[in-house]
């Protein structure tokens, strides 16, 4: 049986009002089923409609329309499913990464068309024309993105997979030549520190990947100042709803409120903060701790200022924690006299929530602060990330199962055949693998023979 | 005279492809250059080890001798990896190097339909490409229709010690010196490849009290499933471990300029796993000692294989060296050790029958085919004697797949990838491994060999008896349920089971085998049955998983690419598939697959040609007849 793949079906990723997202395969319908607000699709008739939303666990991702086809009557002649979402990049690298997570595997360029005709469902002159697609496509493509990767991740899984395939060469000595007693013995209990070794440093690579984490979360944008300066206005117009609760009374908004935009493509996920100031009110304070939190946890923050009042020792100090990550000063209210003082020198975008004058500024800037600008224009750039992060996921999970296993007393040389799994799995990310190239590590790293 | 099937070379190879003819009815001649030589083992006195005792498992399943023979012929056995887990236990004998040929010969005396006969095959009769008989040195012409060439490390064959050079195979016999500039001729392409042997030491000059002993197991064994095991445990004999000391390190490092390797009188490429003890420290500067063993070769003389001591130095060096060692300080070396280059020919000139692309009629086996090993050249001989046969008898060949058996893997991975070195095999070759087992090779290859005829009637009686009781026991454990003792006893052995359940769930976990199970009650089956179904059980996850991706893979295998496919036709194959496609003509997509350098984008395009194009043209053609 085939495996169940998957692939954004439309081009030109954030630009379009909307993608389409298709998945293919045997597990197409178990996946919608984990992944889509109403589990009862699966039932419906074959090439329906349906209106919900895409979640992870409880979190929903994005309102969508969900297509099912019931093979064999579809483009591969498999059970498909297609997903519209909202056109974002994120959004959209988000659902893929969703329908990963759950069993399938990202397609290669083309290889929808190549099922089509696997399973005998396109004509010569039609599969012909995929040919020459497929033709210009694979070799060159995935030999930029794997160039496009930076030479500190290639260094940094090369030196890995070097560890792994040390560890696997062992093992197959210990297998192959159980005599040579002087060689190291691969034990449950010696290769326990080794795999958590491993899996540190893979989880390091995965969680360093910037891109890949912007694919995964968006940006997480905190939204911080003191108590009315139109913070919650600004995230409103950034949103363009009411979602934040806007009052002129100072300290209304508790709770960090989320709301996300698609912007260039790009997941803005926006972190609302209660005001941070000094206050008596308990409630209050658990606001402010949350938002210096918040401020932590962000990728970017905006400090937004208010035009029409002097500058506050509170604001003062705010600004001194801010340099120590990235930021971005909003001047608010620059339809009201100006009253504040700043330093020449501090970068400062000013705007107006009444007016929208500087709101997109704000908007370009954050892109800019990131370099988004690349990633956006580049198709090229998403496959690899998309294929290599999910590359490293698989290795990852796989990595997990081989711990437990080994507590659950398996014997290592079954383990092995995981382990190799992982191995091969870091070896497509950078392009490296070739078949003999165990059997050359047994015997560089081992001495052995008559 | 006329023979069905003429076997050139009586070694491991010759033996399994000459008996097994024979068996299967067809009038077969082995022709060896001395009968002595039949079954010799010119390397090390073993047979069997990692991998390479399953192959045997697997020949003795197919119908082969050579797992019988070592049954009867070994004075040391040792179930190797029994402490880790199943799917890489495998057997591994010390051979009685006088008694082994013996017995075979004996067998192969009384084989109906099979003559031996000494001679020197110089060149073959070839006709339009297809091979019709063999010629003997002095010019006797012998016809048959197949030709089988086993001829082992014989071809163009030269011994190395130091920038000592000899025309001549092992054993200092004569060499076959024509034959492969024949082959070459005929257009078979021809490579060049080296091996090598250590030194042999009279027994009674070794200092055994100064090694480490090495004894076989107490369990009995026997590689044969049919064998019942007759030795006893106590007769076994020993081997020793020993070491490689600064001296000894000392000696070779000074005069590395004049071994035939480092001082460059070698032209073969020596296999990877088989370095030169001179290779060895060169490689591994830093390791303070290597590890040797020394082995008895028979019961009938005194000359012990120094395992792991490999070496192209000179004889007086060589002397030096041994005697370096502790307890062979005042050795006698009997035989000094040497290298061997010899002619091979390129595997991938071979289809998966092992019959040759280029000569019809022709097949080849074992060393010549750029392998390594008595276990991998009895293999592939006794392969290529099947498909002689059922190609006499019109049927299509056995071709086992990489999830059906090592020598599935073996020959795969000759005509697929082809080989620089000489091949050996390797468990981590065989990635469908946790079902390639030791324990279930009958299991996998009596169907088989029931199909090709290959076996007789009892030994396939046996096998669905086996596959009887194994039903039988899965049930046993499905149904028999902890008792109160049963709970009590396990508590005892620290291991809590709080609810009454099945022993099949029982068996799942780890801590619990059939031996502590057994120590509530008794379990009525024999023991190889028991293990095989606890094997099962324990390892079931694993062993589904590895059938899922068999199964994926086997929907590749099975869509067959016709032999008259013309590459030059399908439009858009990469070039560097398209060459290696027409080198390798694979004969399943799935062998295609395997091939480096064809991608999964011109498989696809592969695939559409042969499903639309390919049959389209046939029409035309059929029309324009």
């Amino acid at each position: 049986m085939l495996d169940t793949i998957t692939a954004i079906a439309t081009n030109n990723i954030g630009i379009g009002a909307i993608n389409i997202i298709r998945i293919s395969g045997e597990e197409s319908f178990p996946i919608i089923q984990k992944i889509f607000s109403n589990p009862k699709i699966i039932d419906s008739p074959s090439h329906t409609i349906h209106y919900g939303y895409i979640k992870d666990q409880d979190q929903i991702i994005d309102e969508v329309l969900v297509t099912i086809m019931k093979s064999p009557k579809t483009y591969t002649k498999e059970d498909i499913v297609e997903i519209n979402c909202h056109g974002g990049y994120a959004v959209t690298q988000k659902i893929l990464e969703l329908i990963i997570t759950n069993g399938a595997r990202l397609a290669e360029p083309g290889e929808f068309t190549k099922r089509a005709f696997l399973n005998g469902r396109i004509n010569l002159l039609e599969a012909e024309s995929v040919e020459d697609i497929l033709e210009s496509n694979t070799t060159t493509q995935r030999n930029l993105a794997i160039n496009n990767l930076t030479g500190k991740t290639t260094k940094l899984i090369t030196e890995l997979r070097e560890q792994i395939v040390g560890l696997l060469a062992n093992i197959e000595v210990n297998i192959d030549y159980p005599e040579y007693t002087d060689e190291l013995v691969i034990t449950k209990q010696n290769i326990e520190p080794i795999l958590t070794e491993i899996n540190q440093k893979l989880t390091k690579i995965v969680n360093e990947s910037q891109n890949g984490k912007l694919i995964k979360n968006g940006l997480k944008i905190a939204i911080v100042g003191k108590p009315n300066v139109g913070k919650s206005s600004l995230l409103n117009t950034l949103l363009e709803e009411e979602k934040a609760i806007v009052s002129n009374q100072s300290g209304t908004t508790r709770d960090i409120v989320e709301g996300t935009i698609i912007y260039k493509g790009i997941l803005f996920q926006f972190l609302d903060t209660a005001g941070i100031r000094k206050t008596t009110d308990t409630i209050e304070q658990i606001g402010v701790k949350k938002s210096e939190q918040t401020m932590q946890n962000a990728d970017i923050t905006i400090l937004v200022l208010n035009n029409n009042e002097p500058i506050t020792n509170e604001e003062k100090q705010l600004l001194e924690k801010l340099q120590n990550q990235k930021h971005l000063i909003f001047i608010n209210k620059t339809d009201l006299p100006t009253k504040i003082k700043i330093d020449e020198n501090l970068k400062a975008i000013k705007g107006s929530t009444k007016t929208k004058e500087g709101i997109e500024e704000l908007k370009e800037q954050i892109i800019r602060e990131f370099k988004l600008n690349d990633i956006e224009n580049k198709n090229l750039a998403y496959l690899t990330n998309t294929r290599q992060i999910s590359l490293a996921k698989e290795a990852q999970k796989h990595l997990k199962h081989i711990i437990e296993e080994n507590q659950k007393n398996v014997p290592v040389d079954i383990l092995a055949i995981e382990i190799r799994e992982v191995w091969e799995k870091l070896g497509k990310i950078i392009g490296e693998y070739y078949e003999e190239e165990l059997i050359d590590n047994i015997f560089k790293r081992f001495c052995l023979g008559k | 005279m006329k023979y069905e099937i003429i076997v050139v070379g009586g070694g491991h190879a010759g033996i399994e492809a000459s008996h097994i003819s024979a068996k299967k009815g067809h009038k077969t001649l082995l022709i060896t250059m001395n009968k002595k030589n039949i079954g010799d083992m010119p390397c090390n006195p073993s047979i069997g080890g990692r991998a390479k005792g399953i192959i045997v498992r697997e020949i003795d399943a197919l119908g082969g001798l050579m797992g019988k023979v070592t049954d009867q012929s070994h004075f040391q056995i040792k179930m190797l990896n029994n402490s880790k887990g199943p799917a890489v236990r495998s057997l591994r004998a010390q051979v009685d190097k006088i008694t082994y040929p013996k017995k075979m010969l004996e067998i192969l005396n009384q084989t109906p339909n099979l003559t031996i006969l000494e001679g020197k095959v110089e060149d073959l009769i070839i006709e339009n490409n297809e091979v019709k008989g063999v010629i003997l040195e002095d010019q006797t012409k012998i016809t048959s229709e197949k030709v089988i060439l086993t001829t082992g490390t014989y071809l163009n064959a030269n011994i190395l010690i130091g920038d000592e050079n000899t025309k001549g195979g092992p054993h200092g016999e004569d060499r076959s010196n024509y034959l492969s500039e024949k082959l070459k001729t005929y257009g078979i392409k021809i490579q060049r490849l080296k091996t090598g042997t250590p030194q042999r030491i009279k027994a009674k000059t070794i200092d055994f009290t100064q090694m480490q002993e090495e004894k076989g197991d107490d369990e009995l064994w026997t590689f044969s499933c049919l064998d019942e095991a007759s030795y006893n445990p106590n007769d076994q004999q020993k081997c020793y471990l020993l070491y490689t000391n600064e001296k000894t390190h000392k000696i070779i490092l000074d005069n590395l300029e004049k071994s035939a390797m480092y001082g460059g009188y070698v032209t073969g490429v020596g296999p990877r796993y088989c370095p030169s003890i001179e290779d060895k420290l060169v490689r591994f500067k830093d390791k303070e000692r290597h590890q040797l063993f020394l082995e008895p070769e028979s019961l009938y003389y005194d000359e012990w294989y120094l395992q792991g001591f490999s070496t192209s130095m000179p004889k007086d060096i060589q002397e030096q060296m041994v005697h370096s060692l502790k307890g062979l300080e005042h050795a006698e070396i009997s035989k000094y050790a040497y290298a061997i280059e010899y002619d091979a020919i390129d595997p991938i000139q071979m289809q998966p029958s092992l019959e040759s692309k280029i000569i019809k009629n022709l097949y080849t086996a074992g060393q010549i085919n750029g392998t390594s090993g008595y276990e991998e050249a009895a293999g592939q001989g006794l392969i290529a004697g099947i498909n002689a046969s059922l190609s006499l008898e019109n049927h299509p060949p056995l071709i086992l797949k990489r999830s059906d058996a090592y020598i599935g893997v073996l020959i795969d991975d000759l005509v697929t990838k082809g080989t620089k070195e000489p091949y050996r095999m390797l468990t981590s070759r065989a990635e469908y491994r946790l079902i390639l087992r030791h324990d279930n090779a009958d299991l996998r290859l009596r169907e088989y060999a029931k199909e090709v005829g290959s076996i007789e009637e009892k030994e396939y009686l046996n096998y669905l008896e086996k596959k009887k009781q194994i039903e039988e026991c899965q049930k046993y454990f499905q149904t028999q349920k902890l008792t109160k003792e049963g709970k009590e006893i396990l508590s005892q052995n620290h291991i809590d089971i709080p609810k009454s359940t099945s022993y099949n769930n029982l068996l799942k976990r780890p801590e619990i085998t059939i031996s502590l199970l057994e120590q509530i009650k008794p379990i009525p089956y024999p023991k190889n049955i028991k293990e095989e179904v606890e094997i099962q059980i324990k390892y079931e996850g694993y062993i589904n998983k590895t059938y899922k991706e068999v199964e994926k893979m086997s929907k590749l295998e099975s869509k067959q690419i016709p032999k008259d496919i013309d590459y030059q036709k399908i439009k858009n194959l990469a070039s560097e598939a398209r060459q290696k496609l027409e080198q390798i003509r694979p004969i399943s997509l799935g062998q295609a697959s395997r091939i480096s350098g064809v991608n999964p984008n011109d498989l696809a395009v592969l695939n559409i040609y042969l499903k639309k194009e390919y049959n389209k043209e046939k029409g035309e053609n059929q029309l324009q007849n």
